[in-house]
């Protein structure tokens, strides 16, 4: 586009909405940092007047070691999961012929739509039938086959940029599916991939629903329902509340740092593609 | 797509000798076997016994009773149920009024290549990062009536229970609720918005239009199937809204926000009926469905005509 002037609505407009998504950020991390006391005496709008990280130190004591330690389990194990079976699955999608790929596809579009909430009660049937229930095992797995579709959807759409040529000129030297895989398909995906661990993980890492619903024991607690029980049992430690909020968060956002293009490009694609 | 589709299928066509290889390298369904036995253990299974449990009345412990359409006619009959259902469509509706237009100005102004707006993009993102669970706590904190912001701002509150009064619960829901998920339809107009082609833009520049004529009749017109595709997701998220209602309001005060998502959660978890709970979630799932299969019609998401072409 040719030079234009300013727009100063725009500039204005977005300085409303970078206080009203900083100002309540602003509030979490300052109350974080301040003792009970000061934050009781000052309210929450006020700049903390005498910096402590005791908040933090508390929540690790009251068992948030803990609940950090279960959700990186989880994360991880969902994350090997995702990766080692949805990449077969897109090659497949993207090379295959057959009808059955076809209605696989569909399959995984229509997952797309399926809410966990609507399957939270046959879950718990599952899991609980299964002896699994109250066992972190019981909650990667159904978390796992929850961020199948989109990632499938993502990393499909990476795959089918490969252009066929390369296919060709593999299948011309007597390439194996095994050999096109590893060889040409792989590399040439790796920025999907990295999407789909981003996305995966961050979906894991934030789950709630499946744990709420498929464990109950402090020993298999993961962070998110450790906010949530911290907050009908403590609700009154605004600060200690807080700086659990803070600490959730932390992963989450140095991820964001490190790999921001990855994630907001994967998104992106999903609502344009 | 299609276009390659072709493409290969003229090679194939003037080169006989390679389609016979072209079968090589081709993986068999036997790939594809992995990813889809765990989802239809995990997600389709599930729902196909969602359907089943619907009929049953089960407590949780022991095995499922058939108990025929009792949860069903229970259900018509239940006036929180009913209420139920038209909360979750004054909370999805509302939803989508408020993120629609916020999503939209953010988004074609993300979309331009000034490197302030891409700061501020990166800020703005941020909530969508946070697990609901944070967002909904961090909310709850914030607008506690004592302890909370309301205590300091009298003048703006008034005696500040917001979350004490119907209307606004649901204001406080459907703002948390934007406030989480605006970044993400942000996103998607901002791609949409740069895919335009800007010769659109220059032929108006050219014919004397301003800003605000081009944005009336290039940009909306041009993020026309980008919103729908938006406002669907919007409806489905909405519809399943769970976790902010749990922390933020339990459904109250009294069932003021009992929407139907939570009050499934509220008869099969917390009442111990599953059959009930099921034959909630059914309904749910159903009407998610039909979306997604409007979804997938409008957007043209089966053929997967193109990555580039946009929606």
């Amino acid at each position: 586009m040719s030079k234009q002037r300013p727009n100063y609505l725009a500039g204005l407009g977005s300085v409303v909405w970078l206080l009203v998504v900083g100002a309540p950020l602003y509030v979490l991390v300052a109350a974080s940092v301040q003792s009970r006391a000061d934050y009781g005496a000052s309210g929450p709008l006020s700049l903390p007047r005498h910096f402590t990280l005791r908040n933090y130190v508390d929540d690790f004591s009251t068992g948030f070691g803990r609940y950090f330690l279960n959700t990186v389990i989880v994360t991880v194990c969902v994350v090997a999961i995702v990766l080692v079976v949805v990449p077969p699955l897109s090659y497949t999608i993207v090379r295959s012929r057959g009808r059955v790929t076809t209605a696989v596809f569909r399959l995984f579009l229509l997952g797309l739509a399926i809410p966990a909430q609507a399957v939270i009660v046959p879950m718990f049937y599952v899991i609980s039938k299964a002896g699994l229930y109250d066992n972190l095992i019981g909650v990667i797995l159904p978390t796992a086959a929850f961020s199948l579709p989109m990632c499938a959807l993502v990393l499909t759409g990476v795959m089918r940029d490969i252009t066929p040529d390369l296919y060709e000129a593999m299948a011309i030297d007597g390439a194996s599916s095994w050999r096109v895989f590893r060889q040409l398909v792989l590399p040439l995906s790796r920025g999907g991939l990295s999407t789909i661990a981003v996305f995966s993980a961050l979906q894991a890492w934030n789950g709630f629903l499946f744990p709420l619903v498929l464990t109950q024991s402090d020993s298999t607690k993961v962070i998110t329902l450790g906010l949530y029980n911290f907050r009908t049992q403590y609700g009154i430690n605004i600060p200690g509340l807080l700086a659990a909020v803070v600490l959730s968060m932390v992963p989450v956002l140095l991820v964001y740092l490190f790999a921001r293009r990855t994630l907001v490009q994967g998104l992106m694609g999903v609502g344009g593609k | 797509m299609t276009t390659t589709v072709t493409k290969a299928a003229v090679v194939a066509e003037r080169r006989p000798a390679q389609r016979r290889s072209a079968g090589v390298g081709r993986p068999g369904f036997a790939w594809a076997l992995p990813a889809t036995a765990f989802f239809v253990l995990f997600a389709v299974v599930p729902l196909v016994l969602v359907a089943v449990l619907s009929f049953t009345s089960w407590n949780g412990l022991g095995s499922p009773r058939f108990a025929g359409l009792d949860n069903w006619t229970k259900l018509f009959d239940d006036p929180v149920m009913l209420n139920s259902l038209w909360l979750s469509v004054l909370i999805t509706v509302l939803g989508v009024l408020v993120q629609t237009p916020l999503s939209i100005l953010l988004g074609v102004w993300a979309a331009g290549r000034q490197r302030n707006r891409a700061i501020l993009s990166a800020i703005y993102f941020v909530p969508l990062l946070l697990s609901a669970t944070a967002v909904s706590v961090l909310w709850r904190t914030l607008l506690d009536p004592n302890f909370g912001v309301p205590s300091q701002a009298k003048w703006l509150f008034g005696d500040g229970n917001l979350l004490g009064m119907q209307s606004g619960a649901i204001g406080v829901l459907v703002f948390v609720g934007a406030w989480q998920f605006t970044p993400f339809h942000t996103l998607i107009y901002q791609g949409a918005a740069r895919a335009i082609p800007q010769v659109l833009y220059q032929a108006a520049q050219i014919d004397g239009a301003g800003t605000v004529r081009q944005f009336f009749h290039i940009t909306l017109p041009q993020l026309r199937n980008t919103m729908i595709t938006s406002m669907i997701l919007m409806v489905v998220g909405g519809l399943t809204t769970f976790d902010t209602v749990l922390i933020l309001t339990q459904g109250g005060p009294g069932t003021d926000t009992t929407i139907s998502a939570y009050y499934m959660y509220q008869k099969a978890f917390k009442s111990f009926d599953f059959g009930a709970g099921s034959a909630i979630a059914l309904l749910l799932v159903v009407v998610a469905t039909v979306i997604s299969l409007v979804v997938v019609r409008v957007s043209g998401y089966d053929k997967m005509r193109s990555s580039v072409e946009g929606l």
